[in-house]
């Protein structure tokens, strides 16, 4: 006789997540953060077109009502137009204000400056104009700026430093990209927004994945492994790639600095944050 | 007895303030006042301080006082007790700490007792032994319902510590709670909430006591307070359960003779009373190793 056998496979973290107790514990993020810590009610945020700032249109519009959120869209000159119309797609679907700021002319304006910029600095310049225009809106609207990085390319160093990751409150910071698409797809972000190839698009034709090298959907399962300890053998034998493995862990292992405040000399034993320690809401 | 549990949201900092809100939450018991009103962890200050516990931590005394004065001026007619987590200052020494006293009396408050969180979790987000000095002491007392003890928050994440508190004699376990809230892929329930959940529905199970658990929500700096207010008959039965989300009160009514009844149903307690001894006997066990090495 012959036992029916039941084999566990090696064990792994899980991605999944509820969608609907993911969207309301992020509203009440926001309005907690927002409103009972700072008094402040509206919103405002850079509005790409891309997924990630769309989900987070949709839970400020959920959270503080759409009358109360405010969409900046910031094109330059070599932006993809179909940016443009995605982010009118999500303005449309959600009632909330829009206003389109070209941001061309105060980039070629520094960059008239720097003939010998290359692609990558130009696309800091952008990211740094943004945030210069986010945060000049947002005083002019009394708008809290809300950030739209996530968990996925904050771990890849994938941002521009003081830049994307400058809102004081960020909702989808601690989600993966391919949970990101979950929550976006529960709360109805359309289709064409879900569905194209995302791109920080400062390039013409630049996809998020090709300037990674490896797609969203696995570099989310090995951060995840990553994150929770597993060394990279241990990844590989769940059956992963190891120059993928590898990839990924050189990208978070090179970027810690990034999800870091400026390094301070410390010489005194009163350093700020290393010392004298008072939490963010005190 | 007649119990409360308040899901409270504090003011990070605003003792003032959040004074003010547990005075609004008395107000609201006052007709009818239950036997028992339980806040959770840190409910005064909120819980994550960092170095300002040294501006906000008081000694039980005062933290009494300010109870009382609470009770007092919320119109209630008769005395009742009321559990409190707070930081405690005993002469520089810090600890994380939940105060029992019976509030209202002709006499003035009677701190009937100071529980000192003994597990104090220093990992991941939390921070507190950096701040904090540990409890030494799993102490029972008196109560209107029977003989109780309070566990803070991780200290009921170890089985052996309800246990040696209904080897002791506890009948009700009051856990005031801050428990920052994660997991997501929960059917709709965070992670730790059901993780919650089943710890305190196995330890009420187990021993046939009483759970009560009273969980800070609101966010702080981002991590969001779970809440999870809730009760556990001695048979480990969910009485009542609050969400994760919002300020609430969960009201509920305790029996003593449902711990009688589960005690003699299923006697778990009464069988480790008397098989505990012979555990420590075996030669295998490092600790009796230890100790015999010591000796």
């Amino acid at each position: 006789m012959t036992l029916p056998v039941v084999e566990a496979p090696l064990a792994e973290p899980s991605l999944a997540i509820d969608p609907e107790l993911a969207a309301r514990w992020l509203e009440a993020f926001l309005r907690d953060e927002m409103l009972v810590r700072r008094g402040i009610g509206k919103a405002i945020l850079g509005l790409s077109g891309g997924i990630d700032s769309a989900l987070v249109a949709y839970l400020c519009a959920r959270a503080l009502g759409p009358e109360n959120v405010y969409a900046i869209r910031m094109p330059y000159r070599t932006s993809s137009p179909s940016s443009l119309s995605d982010a009118q797609r999500i303005v449309d679907a959600l009632g909330i204000h829009a206003e389109t700021i070209e941001i061309t002319g105060a980039v070629d304006g520094y960059l008239a400056h720097a003939p010998d910029a290359d692609p990558r600095r130009k696309g800091n310049v952008m990211a740094r104009m943004r945030m210069l225009v986010l945060f000049d809106q947002s005083a002019r609207r009394g708008a809290l700026p809300v950030g739209t990085g996530n968990k996925t390319e904050r771990l890849m160093g994938y941002f521009t430093w003081h830049a994307d990751d400058t809102p004081p409150v960020n909702p989808i910071g601690d989600l993966f990209k391919t949970q990101v698409w979950a929550l976006a797809r529960h709360l109805g972000v359309p289709n064409e927004v879900v569905d194209k190839p995302p791109s920080a698009d400062l390039e013409a034709n630049q996809t998020d994945e090709s300037d990674l090298g490896v797609t969203y959907a696995t570099a989310d399962k090995i951060l995840n492994l990553i994150l929770h300890g597993y060394k990279d053998d241990a990844i590989v034998a769940r059956g992963y790639a190891s120059a993928e493995v590898r990839l990924v862990r050189r990208r978070v292992d090179s970027t810690h600095w990034k999800r870091h405040l400026p390094t301070t000399a410390l010489v005194s034993s009163t350093a700020i944050n290393e010392f004298y320690l008072r939490p963010v809401d005190y | 007895m007649n119990a409360a549990l308040v899901q409270f949201k504090p003011r990070k900092g605003d003792v003032p303030g959040n004074l003010a809100l547990m005075r609004e939450v008395f107000e609201q018991l006052a007709p009818g006042a239950p036997d028992l009103i339980v806040f959770p962890e840190a409910a005064l200050t909120g819980y994550f301080l960092e170095g300002a516990v040294y501006e906000l931590a008081v000694d039980a005394p005062t933290m009494a006082q300010r109870v009382d004065a609470q009770w007092r001026a919320s119109g209630a007619a008769r005395p009742c007790d009321v559990v409190v987590g707070f930081y405690e200052n005993v002469d520089g020494t810090f600890h994380n700490s939940a105060i029992y006293v019976r509030c209202g009396l002709e006499s003035g408050v009677h701190v009937v007792h100071v529980h000192r969180k003994m597990f104090l979790p220093t990992y991941g987000v939390f921070d507190e032994e950096r701040f904090l000095t540990r409890g030494r002491q799993l102490s029972v007392f008196e109560t209107a319902f029977g003989t109780a003890a309070i566990l803070i928050c991780e200290d009921a994440w170890h089985a052996i510590m309800p246990t040696v508190a209904a080897l002791k004699g506890a009948r009700l376990i009051v856990v005031p709670s801050a428990s920052p809230g994660r997991g997501l892929s929960g059917d709709g329930e965070l992670e730790s909430n059901a993780r919650w959940k089943s710890l305190l529905s196995s330890a009420a199970a187990e021993h046939g006591v009483y759970v009560l658990y009273a969980g800070l929500t609101g966010f702080e700096g981002g991590k969001g307070m779970s809440g999870g207010t809730c009760a556990y008959s001695p048979r480990g039965d969910l009485i009542a359960s609050a969400g994760p989300l919002d300020a609430c009160i969960v009201k509920v009514q305790l029996d003593p003779a449902e711990v009688d009844l589960a005690r003699a149903t299923i006697p778990l307690l009464g069988d480790l009373s008397a098989v505990l001894p012979d555990l420590w006997l075996d030669d295998e066990i490092p600790v009796t190793r230890r100790l015999e090495e010591r000796a």
